[in-house]
């Protein structure tokens, strides 16, 4: 059990990543970005691409980090999807969401819109890479560390927490110290107000899906270095991801953290009772059952 | 000098026109107000000359050049600065950095005017760092004001500043709207509470159903009895 | 390519569009008449499909059980499988109804994204209850004695199948059409205009949403009964959000939400694209043929977008008359 709740925070800080994503979002925006897990996927595959496709070509070696499961190539990789990622956010609200934030559309259509997205996205690595899974090092022995408590955790596990750990302080550090981040709380808060004071709204609008879309991407890599590449992957987080913003409250960042974290120790421990593909219904349950107590969240999000 | 102008505008929301043919005027340091019953359109007017709404017909002009039109966020860089009657601050920033939203455009230096402004409200300064979420009502509006001011507008909009006011802290309220005016800045207040805003305005302007039916300077307005009946409540 | 197998193709094309279409109605009872944001059709398109199709079929006896598991088998005829599939998904969104109808609308999304996630997951795990990943096989079709008989060739089974569903899809566009104008549907037209209004005027609005939501869902049931005696065979990874709710709302938002004409229209024009697609990904290259219906379903999720930017109203708009007493 114990072993189950270690391996829930790793699963945990991975959804959170697309979780504190989704809830910037979520609370500046006002909709709910039904393709963030694809997003996650596609960063992903991207970071597949790089690993194995480009950076071998580049002649890049592939010498693996000591007992970690990768080396240098994923070490580039990982951020360079992370930033293309950002990019291909931006990119979809230039083209598809901010043509019907313009139009004054409901959240309703906006929702509708990023399944559509999530959709897109998921053909396109589907055309791209196949319905298979894939592996960024197949063939790999990965072996584990044993803990006190009889709690076996491989070294990627281990990085992961501490990527995971780096990122979100690094996201705090901004969204406390620097002007845009600053900004972006203040129009999570209010937009209109943001706008009357002078604050370039649509600035801040393209940093938050540039955020939200590295994140997603750092979320998608870690899984996939973690477990395996399969293009369903992002779906399959859509409803843990969801579970944690709502646990969390809706835009506050630090809830989703948390919220991502109980998901994940939730899901996983859940495989003592039921089969793993369960997961998501688990993920589905908590979140029916924090949407009937209270649905503003743990702590409390942004008003509707 | 001439600050605001404002030329028989006609403005409201969607097909519905609020503001039938209204024009008004300020000069640098005065305090003007626009007082009148509920619903005559004085938040209108506001939102009209901010550019929150674009009127169907009529002109803006900050000091000479015409805004009218011009998105809010434009017309913050011009110098005018707009507080409105509720959603006033960023409830989960702190005191400090509601300020510093205020200066977002800002790409000097403005630790001055920021200091400027703990001097005007020094309830704030022991308290910058605290989420203006849990302030009280009269603190935040404070904040509301002080946030408006770090561009250092010419000209500052104020919605109904003391609507949601304890009865005590509505005096501390005009009190600091004078202090502001003193530093420099002309003030349009639109209220409810006619009498203390009359009490220190240069001028008013009475609005019902969206017309401007009366205006003088605010001391004769207060002791207009006709119009006290009619407008004010008495 | 010889007339008559050009005359069965459109046949089975227009079952297809047919048995959409009838989804796409009970769609736009839920969404274009209420404003509720389902996005788990295809757990009821499941549901209904199963409950027929068990309804319909012998429970597996001797060898056979061994290799099939259902929960129950009825060994009735389809039009009691139609209505069994529309009691049980009315029934179903009853329960369903009750913790989400009063959620805003992205939460209702998310909890139907996740109700019909369930239900297919717990088909495809739980093999006691209608044989997991395997599902169903060899289910029967209505009138399928005038073929034993020998009366009717089986290649031409579909032209007896055909106007079953077009029936069965008018009767559903005239109950809709006849429930609207009632003062039941001028309720439900005024929550969706304005929530906060109606609900000042003292309606209940949680049981016009609950009532709208399992009307909804009991169409949804019959579409999903169709589809099942048609294909002959279920199983869970037929009930894919892609292929069973993704393009129903496709169809729905191209036709025009709020315009049970449209819906209808919207399934045929959609499903004719997504054949359409078919003939084009056949010139693909041969490397990308295997891709081919990632491609389609491409084709597909931009057209959603487009018509969301440029003509959200769809093709024939919101209708304007919904009430005997304006005209």
């Amino acid at each position: 059990m114990a072993e189950l709740f270690v391996y829930g925070i790793v699963l945990g800080s991975i959804i959170a990543l697309g979780a504190i994503g989704l809830t910037l979002v979520y609370g500046i925006l006002r909709f709910a970005n039904f393709a963030h897990g694809d997003l996650m996927t596609a960063g992903a595959y991207i970071a597949l691409f790089l690993v194995t496709g480009l950076f071998p070509w580049l002649g890049i070696p592939d010498t693996t980090f000591g007992p970690l499961s990768f080396g240098w190539r994923m070490a580039l990789a990982f951020p360079i999807a992370m930033v293309g990622m950002a990019m291909v956010s931006i990119l979809f609200d230039r083209i598809i969401y901010r043509r019907l934030r313009l139009k004054r559309s409901g959240s309703v259509m906006l929702a509708m819109s990023a399944l559509g997205a999530s959709f897109i996205i998921r053909m396109i690595v589907l055309i791209l890479w196949g319905g298979d899974y894939h592996f960024y090092r197949p063939g790999i022995l990965r072996p584990a560390i044993l803990l006190p408590l009889e709690i076996k955790i491989r070294p990627d596990q281990i990085l992961i927490l501490l990527t995971v750990f780096f990122l979100v302080v690094l996201l705090y550090l901004f969204l406390q110290r620097t002007k845009m981040g600053k900004a972006m709380r203040a129009t999570s808060d209010n937009m209109e107000l943001a706008r009357v004071s002078g604050i370039d709204t649509e600035r801040v609008i393209i940093w938050t899906w540039g955020i939200g879309g590295a994140l997603a991407a750092a979320g998608g890599i870690l899984y996939a270095i973690d477990v395996q590449l399969h293009p369903g992957m992002g779906w399959h987080f859509l409803l843990p991801l969801f579970a944690a913003t709502i646990l969390g409250g809706i835009g506050n960042m630090y809830g989703a953290l948390i919220g991502a974290l109980v998901m994940g120790v939730a899901q996983q421990v859940s495989t003592a009772y039921l089969l793993p593909t369960y997961k998501p219904a688990v993920a589905f349950i908590v979140m029916i059952l924090i949407l009937l107590v209270r649905p503003q969240g743990i702590f409390g999000g942004k008003r509707t | 000098m001439r600050v605001l102008e404002v030329k028989n505008l006609i403005s409201g929301y969607g097909d519905t026109d609020i503001l039938h043919d209204v024009s008004m005027k300020l000069d640098e340091k005065e305090i003007i107000s626009i007082i009148g019953p509920n619903g005559a359109g004085k938040s209108t007017l506001l939102k009209t000359i901010f550019g929150i709404l674009t009127p169907r017909q009529g002109v803006v002009q900050l000091q000479d050049e015409e805004i009218t039109g011009l998105s809010p966020d434009k017309i913050v860089r011009k110098g005018m600065s707009y507080v409105p009657q509720v959603d006033n601050v960023f409830p989960s920033l702190t005191i400090q950095e509601n300020l510093e939203m205020g200066a977002f455009v800002r790409t000097d230096d403005y630790r001055d005017r920021l200091q400027e402004m703990y001097d005007l409200f020094p309830l704030l300064k022991d308290r910058r760092n605290q989420k203006v979420g849990s302030l009280s009502g009269g603190q935040r509006q404070m904040v509301a004001m002080g946030r408006a001011l770090m561009l250092d507008p010419k000209v500052l909009l104020l919605d109904e500043p003391s609507a949601s006011l304890a009865p005590l802290l509505v005096g501390m309220i005009f009190e600091k709207i004078v202090d502001i005016n003193k530093t420099g800045v002309a003030i349009v207040v639109v209220e409810q509470n006619a009498r203390e805003t009359l009490k220190i305005s240069n001028r008013g302007y009475v609005l019902a159903m969206g017309r401007k039916v009366f205006e003088d300077t605010g001391k004769a307005i207060l002791e207009n009895k006709e119009v006290g009946k009619l407008y004010l409540g008495g | 390519m010889e007339i008559s197998g050009i005359i069965a193709y459109l046949v089975s094309l227009a079952i297809m569009a047919g048995i959409f279409a009838v989804f796409a109605l009970g769609l736009n009872i839920q969404w274009g008449y209420t404003g509720l944001f389902n996005i788990g059709i295809a757990g009821f398109f499941c549901i209904g499909a199963y409950t027929s199709a068990m309804i319909t079929t012998p429970m597996p006896t001797g060898l056979y059980a061994q290799y099939v598991h259902q929960i129950f088998g009825l060994n009735l005829p389809f039009i009691l499988g139609i209505l069994g599939a529309a009691l049980v998904c009315g029934f179903i969104a009853y329960l369903i109804g009750y913790p989400t109808l009063r959620l805003r609308e992205d939460y209702l999304a998310i909890a139907t994204i996740g109700i019909a996630e369930t239900f297919r997951l717990i088909f495809n795990n739980e093999h006691w209850l209608a044989n997991g990943p395997r599902g169903l096989m060899g289910l029967p079709q209505p009138l399928y004695w005038l073929v034993d008989q020998g009366w009717v060739d089986p290649r031409y089974y579909n032209f007896i199948y055909l106007p079953i569903v077009l029936a069965i899809m008018v009767v559903i566009y005239l109950s809709i059409e006849r429930v609207i104008r009632s003062p039941w549907g001028r309720v439900l037209r005024a929550i969706r205009e304005d929530e906060i209004a109606s609900a000042m005027s003292g309606k209940d609005i949680f049981r016009f949403k609950m009532q709208s939501f399992i009307f909804g869902s009991m169409i949804m049931g019959v579409g999903g009964a169709l589809y099942a005696h048609y294909t002959k065979a279920i199983s869970p990874d037929v009930f894919t959000p892609l292929y069973g709710t993704f393009i129903i709302w496709v169809m729905l938002m191209a036709g025009g939400s709020g315009n049970n004409k449209g819906a209808i229209l919207g399934a045929f024009v959609v499903w004719g694209i997504w054949i359409g697609t078919k003939f084009l990904t056949d010139f693909l290259p041969y490397t990308l043929k295997a891709r081919a219906p990632y491609i389609r379903f491409l084709i597909i999720g931009i057209l959603l977008e487009i018509i969301l930017i440029y003509r959200p109203q769809g093709l024939m708009g919101e209708e304007k008359r919904i009430s005997k007493m304006i005209d």
